[in-house]
């Protein structure tokens, strides 16, 4: 069937303003939405950009806002967007984020937030030539927060960012709590501090937009919730 | 511009990411990337990684090495073998106290499953030896070892795309780049570079890889005059979803799934009686094929796209759930199916080269039969060929192999460039590069490239795909040299300097050009099966006249073939059951 993308479009080199440019596809209902684009991309128009990688949904380079919903492109079926021919599609770059051309945004932002919160195990005993035990119920605490793949849906989606933008953002919080809770980590109250902030987790709302949007199925939210109690409880043990 | 470094890497996935840490520790490194760090392909890769912990039964290194070895139908060099599999223990623990999150067993310790070709007591049964993170384990290598270079301070250029190799007198001194912000030309002077750009899958119709799968390292290299190794064997995995050919991990055969032809039978009982659905992925592939042809895929009608099913409806939605999520939710994304309820539907899709630039255990590149080393030229990973995949990889080597010669072509750096004199190049290095982007973009009109994307794809896959014979490889090869003549006259639509993905996709065809002729045409000259390359008109292996690893030279539009030793110093080669 054919549908119509309405995608924002802008080139820093010739343009002052965003626009929207509208194409025409011809696609199947079961087909990715990346692979609308790809049509427009291989076959109507080179000069649109967008970021893309593995088409599954893994990688997090095709984070963009379709239909006002933040997701992967990759992982959003030509059906559950446009319905019938002649339905139409629009298609943004991710907001909170500087675009650069068309549905690519700058992330420097993004990452500089999630390397603010110490993304890496920190732990200098010895271990010699074996693992660190870890129960499956130790590990199952912070399981799902490994999921993340950095695509920026969430911090997207995140309506604290459209007002405070320093706010460090739902993945760089999640991923603080990944180590948090990790059993082997030797840095759980420092890390606990550094989110302690009005820009670290209790920026958070709880509006749920995160989790909502998060392609890979984290309870962010409920994260940063946890995340805010522990901080709870370590300030009343050291009062 | 021109930037001075010690060390150059250019890639940033498993192995480049595993090399950068070892060579920053003693070298000024930078890490060059097409994308952004934690958005390659190594992030993909589900199963496992396999060491002999024996953490959950009895397993030795030796066997594992022996497995590798028999895996690759004897094309593998077998004291390199033996390497992956001694390191591979310590590499894994060394992943675990790096903060990997592997799922665990009841005591503790990391829990361990069956994969394809992995046998205790070489050959006697299947073994539990993949250490496994759910079925994310590439994903949770990816992105614990970017941790590790945050922590340790890496320096990354993200989005800057390879375009040639600075070489002088067999010596590497640089890469040439293209930043994809500006459009601007930049030259990395170095006295090592390691090249770590991963796959070529995208060469294929139906392929696992991502579309930045196309062999831009290898591509540069053969350009300049370095051999490709063993370029003729290419892996399909069994199990990628039909139509899509997105992955579905062998894991779901290591927890137990079944395949089934459309009379539910499972099929691989006559093909493989002792490993069953866990034989080696080039056998399960072609018994695959070998069922559809003889019209007993669900449809029936024999068509090079008709499917088998995968079953995994008995093994319940907990153990779906735990051990393999990330499958669960592609079933219900792209088939609309939950596998607790319903078979899979699968065919073999275009996975893994275990050809690519030749090594030594160090990493180092060479460039002959006589193994001249090529000096500060490092290559490691799914585009290098140390060989310890020979003529079929076995699942779980690959993020084996990025760890264990990532780190070990990272070390052999640090060491290498403090007796090196500082690269010296000057703006002239980026004449050949500034001449071919400066043909793509000079204003002319041209055809776009997506149609001979499309028609490489389409010639690659029923041409030089799971079954070849002489005359279809030899259309493949004039179909492909015909290709690369209509890709001199390919010209960009986008004329912008600023994020011109355009420009890029054409450097990625014209990469992915090259190597499709080059795999052809090693195919067309290897009359034997053997792994993965499996001919109908030499049905057998032919040690006498082909225990040998092919070298293949590019220039202009010929392919010039030699040959090099096996090292078989450890196991004599004997017929491959399972």
């Amino acid at each position: 069937m054919n549908i119509i993308l309405k995608i924002q479009r802008y080139n820093p080199d010739t343009d002052t303003e965003p626009y929207v440019q509208e194409y025409t596809v011809d696609v199947e209902p079961n087909e990715r939405l990346l692979d609308a684009l790809m049509k427009v991309k291989r076959f109507q128009d080179g000069s649109l950009g967008f970021r893309k990688s593995c088409a599954h949904g893994v990688c997090g380079s095709d984070a963009m806002r379709i239909n006002g919903r933040d997701g992967l492109a990759c992982k959003t079926l030509v059906k559950e967007v446009a319905e019938k021919e002649g339905d139409t599609v629009t298609v943004e770059p991710l907001r909170h984020l500087p675009v650069q051309r068309d549905l690519i945004v700058n992330q420097d932002e993004f990452f500089k937030k999630y390397r603010s919160v110490k993304p890496f195990l920190i732990n200098d005993e010895k271990v010699d030539r074996q693992e660190r035990l870890q129960s499956q119920k130790e590990r199952l605490a912070f399981d799902d927060t490994t999921n993340c793949i950095l695509c920026g849906a969430c911090y997207s989606a995140c309506p604290v960012l459209d007002s405070k933008p320093n706010f460090i953002g739902p993945a760089a919080s999640a991923q603080a709590y990944r180590f948090i809770a990790d059993s082997r980590d030797r840095a759980k109250e420092e890390r606990l501090q550094i989110v302690h902030t009005s820009e670290g987790v209790w920026a958070c709302d709880t509006h749920f937009k995160c989790t909502e949007s998060c392609p890979r199925s984290i309870l962010i939210t409920k994260r940063i919730t946890e995340t805010k109690e522990m901080i709870k409880k370590l300030k009343k043990v050291k009062t | 511009m021109i930037h001075q470094f010690d060390t150059v890497i250019v890639g940033s996935g498993g192995a480049g990411l595993y090399a950068a840490l070892e060579a920053s520790k003693k070298s000024k490194t930078a890490v060059l990337s097409k994308l952004y760090p934690v958005r390659s392909h190594t992030g993909a890769a589900q199963g496992g990684i396999s060491a002999a912990l024996g953490n959950v039964e009895e397993d030795k290194a030796e066997w594992h090495a022996f497995d590798t070895v028999k895996g690759g139908d004897y094309l593998v060099d077998q004291q390199a073998a033996h390497i992956l599999a001694e390191e591979a223990i310590q590499a894994v623990y060394d992943l675990e106290n790096r903060g990997l999150p592997f799922n665990r067993t009841e005591d503790g310790r990391i829990d361990q499953r069956r994969f394809g070709g992995h046998t205790r007591n070489f050959g006697e049964g299947p073994v539990r030896r993949a250490c496994y993170a759910a079925d994310r384990t590439g994903h949770m290598i990816l992105q614990t070892l970017y941790q590790q270079c945050i922590k340790n301070n890496v320096s990354f250029f993200d989005e800057y795309q390879v375009l040639d190799l600075i070489m002088k007198d067999n010596t590497c001194s640089g890469v040439v780049v293209v930043e994809l912000a500006t459009g601007e030309l930049h030259i990395f002077a170095a006295k090592a570079v390691l090249f770590a750009t991963g796959g070529f899958g995208r060469m294929f119709k139906i392929t696992s890889n991502a579309y930045a799968n196309t062999g831009d390292g290898p591509a540069v290299c053969v350009r300049r005059g370095i051999p490709l190794e063993d370029m003729e064997f290419f892996q399909f995995h069994p199990t990628g979803i039909m139509g899509l050919g997105i992955l579905i991990s062998e894991a779901v055969r290591g927890e137990g799934g079944i395949l089934r032809n459309k009379n539910g039978e499972r099929f691989m009982e006559r093909y493989s009686p002792t490993l069953l659905d866990l034989a080696p992925r080039d056998i399960v592939s072609r018994s695959i094929m070998t069922e559809i042809r003889a019209g007993m895929g669900i449809r029936g009608d024999g068509k090079i796209d008709d499917y088998v099913y995968l079953d995994a409806t008995h093994l319940g939605k907990e153990t779906l759930m735990e051990k393999l999520p990330d499958i669960t939710d592609f079933c219900k994304t792209y088939l609309g199916i939950d596998p607790a309820d319903d078979p899979i539907p699968v065919l073999p899709t275009a996975h893994y080269a275990m050809g690519g630039i030749p090594t030594d255990v160090h990493g180092r590149v060479i460039k002959d039969a006589d193994k001249t080393v090529v000096n500060g030229l490092y290559a490691a990973g799914e585009c290098a060929c140390v060989s310890v995949h020979g003529a079929n990889r076995l699942g779980t080597n690959s993020l084996l192999d990025l760890v264990v010669f990532g780190r070990r072509a990272g070390q052999h750096i640090a060491e290498y460039i403090k007796g090196a004199e500082p690269a010296v190049v000057d703006e002239s290095a980026a004449d050949d590069a500034r001449a071919w982007i400066g043909r793509i973009t000079d204003g002319a009109s041209g055809t776009h490239g997506g149609h001979i994307s499309d028609e490489m794809q389409t010639t690659m896959m029923e041409k030089v795909g799971i079954y070849r014979n002489e005359k279809e490889m030899q259309t493949a090869v004039e179909e492909i040299q015909d290709l690369r003549r209509r890709y001199q006259g390919v010209r960009v639509q986008d004329t912008s300097k600023s994020f011109n993905t355009d420009l890029l996709e054409i450097i990625e065809l014209g990469n992915l050009l090259d190597l499709s002729l080059v795999t052809a045409a090693a195919a067309l000259k290897r009359q034997e099966s053997r792994g993965a390359h499996s001919r109908e008109d030499y049905k057998d292996r032919d040690d006498d006249n082909w225990l040998k690893h092919s070298l293949a030279y590019l220039k202009e539009d010929s392919v010039r073939l030699e040959y090099s030793s096996v090292d078989t110093s450890i196991w004599e080669p004997k017929p491959r059951t399972y």
